[in-house]
Formats: C-alpha cells, sequence, structure tokens
C-alpha cells in the first residue's frame, strides 16, 4: 500500500451517471487487477474505495458510478485537480486459475475492475470472453474496449433494449468456460454462483472504514473463517464463500 | 526524560501519542507503512475472553467531520492474541504496548486481564468499560460508578500491571465515575470513547448501519473529548489519558493543556495511515511555536 498525490488527467461521462476520470501518479503498488484504490476527497471524513479498472505506465484509470457525496464530488473534478489516493488495496483476482477460455461477468458498475482483468488475461494467452449486464441499452459503457482487447464479449439489458434480455445468467447458460470472474451487485453474484458450472472468483462491496485491514469494518464469515473484504478480499473464491444475507 | 517523553503510570513513554484500540489492529497492518516504534505505545484491538466475530455489516457510516462504526469487538479471542497475535507483533514493536480488554460479565475481565497481565510485551492493560455496541454488555458497566468500580476492583486483584479504566462518554454524569474507579484502585482513566450516534439512508428510510446504532467518532467529537478530560483531570489524582477525536499536533497540546498525560489517536488513524507518525513528526514544531519546552510541563496547564 502506498499513499500517493495523483493528478487528474481527463474525467468523462460514459453515460449518464458513469465517469472515466484518467489520473497521473505513482501506480507501483498495484499490482493485480480487482484491486481497488481509496480517495481522499475534501470535505468528507471517509476516503471512498473505487477499483481499478487499468493501470499502465503510470496512468490509472477508474470507472465510478455517481450514487452518493463521494462520487458527486469526484464527477466535478477537472483535469489539473489533484487526489490524496492509497493505492494497492486488497487482494485481487488470481490469474493463474483462469485455465484457457475464462469468462468474465460483470453487472453495471462491477464491469469495471473487469477490464484489467481481461487485458491481463489476454496478454498471457487466453480466450477470454466477457458478458456485460446492464439494465438497459442507455447504461451499457465499455463494450467496444473490450473488444478492442481481443474479448469475444456478449451484452444483456434487463429490459431487452440491446443484446441479450435478462440476466448475465442467462447469456452464460450456452458458454463453455474454463473459469470464470465476476464483480456486480450482490443477488448477480448469488445467481452466477448458482449458475456457474465451474469453479470462480466473486469480488464483493461493502462499506469500509480504512480499507486497509485496521477497522475491521468490512469483515463477513467465510468458510475458512472470518475474512476483511477490504484486506482479505475484496476477491473471495466460490469455494470459501458463504452467502449471509 | 526527553522533551516528548511523558510518564504514564509509572512507565516512561518517548512521546504521549498512542494510537486507540480499534483503529490500529495489533500493529503489523501499520508496521508495514512505517517503523511503529516511533509510537510512544498503542492501544491493541479490543479483547475479549473468546473469539467474536462481532455484529453484522454495514459496521460504518459518513458523518460530518467524523464517523460511526459499529464493529462489535471483533477479535480472536485473548488465548489466539497470546499465541498469534503478541509474537507477530513483537517481531515490528520493541516497546510495551497497551493491552485493550472488554467483557461481558465481571469474571470475564478479570480472566483476560490476568492472562494478559503476564505477558512481558504488554505495559498497560486498558480496561474498556464502555463499548456501546454490545447488547447488555460493556455498557452497562460504564454507565454506572458502581459496576466500573467492581470490574475495576476485580482485575487489579488479578494483575501486577497499570489498569486504565476506558470511560464512556454516554453517561451523565463522567466525574462520578471516574471517581469511581480511582477509588476502586484504577492506576488511570481514559477518555472518551465513541458517542452512540446514528445515521439513516434516505433511500432505503432505514438505519445505515445494521445494528442500527454506533460509536461516533472523529474530528467532530473532539470538544466533547476536551471538556470531559478537562473535567475529570480535574478531579482525579491519578492520570488521565486523553481521546476523542485527535488529528493533529496542536490537538494533542490541546488535550494535555486539558489534563490528558498522554493521548490517543483514533479514527484519524483510518482515514491517513502515516497520521500518528505524522503527528509525532510535527509536535516539535508546535512546541516550539507555543514556547513549550517539554510536553509533560504542560499537562492540565489550563485548569
Amino acid at each position: 500500500m502506498k499513499q500517493t498525490i495523483f493528478e487528474i488527467i481527463e474525467n468523462v461521462p460514459l453515460t449518464s451517471s458513469v465517469f472515466k476520470m484518467l489520473l497521473k501518479g505513482d501506480t507501483d503498488d498495484i499490482t493485480a487487477p480487482g484491486q481497488f484504490v481509496n480517495i481522499k476527497l475534501d470535505g468528507l471524513f471517509l476516503r471512498r474505495p473505487i477499483s481499478v479498472c487499468d493501470c499502465e505506465n503510470g496512468i490509472l484509470t477508474l470507472v465510478y458510478k455517481v450514487v452518493g457525496k463521494g462520487t458527486e464530488k469526484m464527477c466535478g473534478m477537472k483535469a489539473g485537480e489533484k487526489l490524496d489516493i492509497l493505492t494497492g488495496l486488497g487482494n485481487g483476482y488470481d490469474l493463474e486459475k483462469s485455465g484457457d477460455t475464462p469468462l468474465l461477468l460483470g453487472g453495471g458498475v462491477g464491469v469495471p475492475p473487469l477490464y484489467m482483468l481481461a487485458k491481463e488475461l489476454i496478454k498471457k494467452g487466453k480466450k477470454v470472453s466477457v458478458i456485460l449486464g446492464f439494465n438497459t441499452k442507455e447504461e451499457i459503457f465499455y463494450q467496444e474496449e473490450f473488444k478492442a482487447l481481443g474479448a469475444q464479449v456478449d451484452v444483456t439489458t434487463v429490459d431487452g433494449s440491446y443484446g441479450t434480455r435478462g440476466f448475465v445468467t442467462d447469456a452464460m447458460k450456452d458458454k463453455e468456460y474454463s473459469y470464470f470472474y465476476t464483480c456486480g451487485p450482490e443477488p448477480m453474484l448469488k445467481a452466477i454462483y448458482s449458475a456457474s458450472r465451474t469453479s470462480g472468483q466473486f469480488s464483493f462491496e461493502e462499506r469500509m472504514g480504512c480499507g486497509f485491514g485496521a477497522c475491521m469494518g468490512c469483515s463477513c464469515h467465510t468458510v475458512t473463517g472470518y475474512k476483511r473484504i477490504c484486506k482479505d478480499g475484496p476477491v473471495l473464491e466460490k469455494e470459501e464463500i458463504l452467502w449471509e444475507k | 526524560m526527553g522533551k516528548m517523553s511523558v510518564n504514564l503510570c509509572g512507565i516512561e513513554i518517548d512521546n504521549p501519542i498512542i494510537p486507540a484500540s480499534g483503529t490500529f489492529g495489533f500493529g503489523y497492518e501499520f508496521a508495514q507503512l512505517y517503523d511503529i516504534n516511533v509510537l510512544g505505545t498503542f492501544s491493541f484491538k479490543g479483547t475479549t475472553k473468546d473469539a467474536r466475530f462481532g455484529n453484522p455489516t454495514p459496521r460504518i457510516a459518513e458523518c460530518t467531520a467524523g464517523m460511526i462504526n459499529a464493529v462489535g469487538l471483533q477479535n480472536p479471542g485473548v488465548d489466539a492474541v497470546i499465541s498469534t497475535e503478541l509474537p507477530k507483533l513483537k517481531k515490528c514493536f520493541s516497546k510495551k504496548v497497551m493491552a485493550n480488554v472488554s467483557g461481558f460479565a465481571i469474571e470475564d475481565y478479570a480472566y483476560t486481564c490476568e492472562k494478559l497481565d503476564k505477558q512481558d510485551q504488554v505495559g498497560w492493560l486498558e480496561v474498556n468499560v464502555s463499548c456501546p455496541n454490545v447488547h447488555g454488555g460493556g455498557m452497562s458497566f460504564g454507565t454506572d460508578p458502581k459496576a466500573a468500580a467492581e470490574v475495576t476492583k476485580a482485575v487489579k486483584k488479578v494483575t501486577t500491571k497499570p489498569v486504565i479504566v476506558k470511560l464512556s462518554p454516554n453517561v451523565t454524569d463522567i466525574v462520578s465515575i471516574a471517581k469511581a474507579c480511582e477509588d476502586a484502585g484504577a492506576d488511570g482513566i481514559s477518555l472518551i470513547n465513541t458517542l452512540l450516534g446514528m445515521r439513516i439512508d434516505l433511500k432505503t428510510r432505514k438505519p445505515v448501519i445494521a445494528n442500527k446504532m454506533g460509536g461516533f467518532s472523529g474530528s467532530a467529537i473532539f470538544p466533547v473529548a476536551v471538556r470531559m478530560v478537562y473535567q475529570v483531570a480535574n478531579a482525579v489524582k491519578i492520570p488521565v489519558v486523553g481521546m476523542g477525536g485527535v488529528s493533529t499536533a496542536e490537538d494533542v497540546i490541546e488535550m494535555m493543556l486539558a489534563g490528558a498525560t498522554a493521548v490517543e489517536v483514533g479514527a484519524a488513524n483510518l482515514i491517513d495511515p502515516f497520521a500518528c507518525r505524522d503527528i509525532i513528526n510535527d509536535l516539535p514544531r508546535v512546541m516550539e511555536k507555543y514556547k513549550i519546552n517539554s510536553l509533560s510541563e504542560i499537562i492540565g496547564g489550563a485548569n
């Protein structure tokens, strides 16, 4: 973990509520896709955890949805402004287990961390399939970016306005895959847990205090004991998950 | 004695800065970031007789200039603390640590404290009679002078090291509780624990925290803490450890002027993991600015 000052290079909307922010700074501690950063924002007490969408050559890409005070503040920031960020948080996805044909499933704002994952897997010569789930056509983002990486991309929308009608699990049925990776809302994760035919990894969200394992604010039960989503997660393996709620 | 050193219940510490229990784990998360031996000491994660998972999540809520937590004393239990956590800590912290203890019955406190008292690494026992998160648990001890005194007596009977009783601010008369602990043999008082608070989510119309209520901490509570430290320090002869919303070297000086011998830093560690190191580094500058030669001289200076 590192505390670093980043400079915003670009901050643009991708949809009416999802923004992409590019930042320049020391990204050395970001070592795996699926990790997150924790951002200090003026006037807010707790830092805001945001997953890493991409990280290359000292440029950090964050894709975030405006859902509260923190992200509202972020979306109004301009190029040149600086942010105090803790980087290299969380375990991230384990690429070693992917097999040759991994399937990546992202729902809404759970899509961004899968981008860097797809990129890394493709670099390793894996044949990557991606299913991106959104509510409506208007909410779709990053479809073209995944395609540009060379991934095979399917999109689902709940209202059927684009791609397959329904949820990511509807598009998952006919897929052949060696392993899967997912990130998204908990009902989606649960559905994938039941529908999946192989082992896989799930990225979880929780309200956090510190984001680096000190406060026990985001603990959960697992098969192997208590885990902190921020430090021992956010990625858990299918076999260790205990659904609580 | 160095200019920043203070004597806390018979043990000299290099400086008065002590990360507060529950914000610093068992130290080693922070030891990866900086040499934690720069600290005066630190108070480790509240430990109970048996292992506890704590409360359901969400356990954390944002507030203006602060936060609410309802972790609920998650810890591995005293035996695992002694067998696993303390040996790990030994590798990165060579000073005496403050052992923070909670319980749900007087016998629990005595049991846990007796075991921790025997550990060489432990310098002080900080007995938390104030955690507001556990139903029918710690709360009642800290809000009743008699119960607080009984816990103090029971712990003192089975321990040899200084016992610092950590008090809740969620009471009408903090002085009577502090005095009861002093009369029962406490070697020090630390305060304040968190203030009982609550947030409600406008979208769901439900409490943000699963436990509904939790402990409010952060810079917003600093004036309440200064007031209570001042009141207690004026009423007791034993050392007082001040805490509550401390986040700068100036806050440390203010807390010491109110009567604190040492100062705990809590929520600030969660926002800025380097907070305590930075406060220690900044103290000489602030001391010079306010013409303070030695920190031990200013304790209770506002009284």
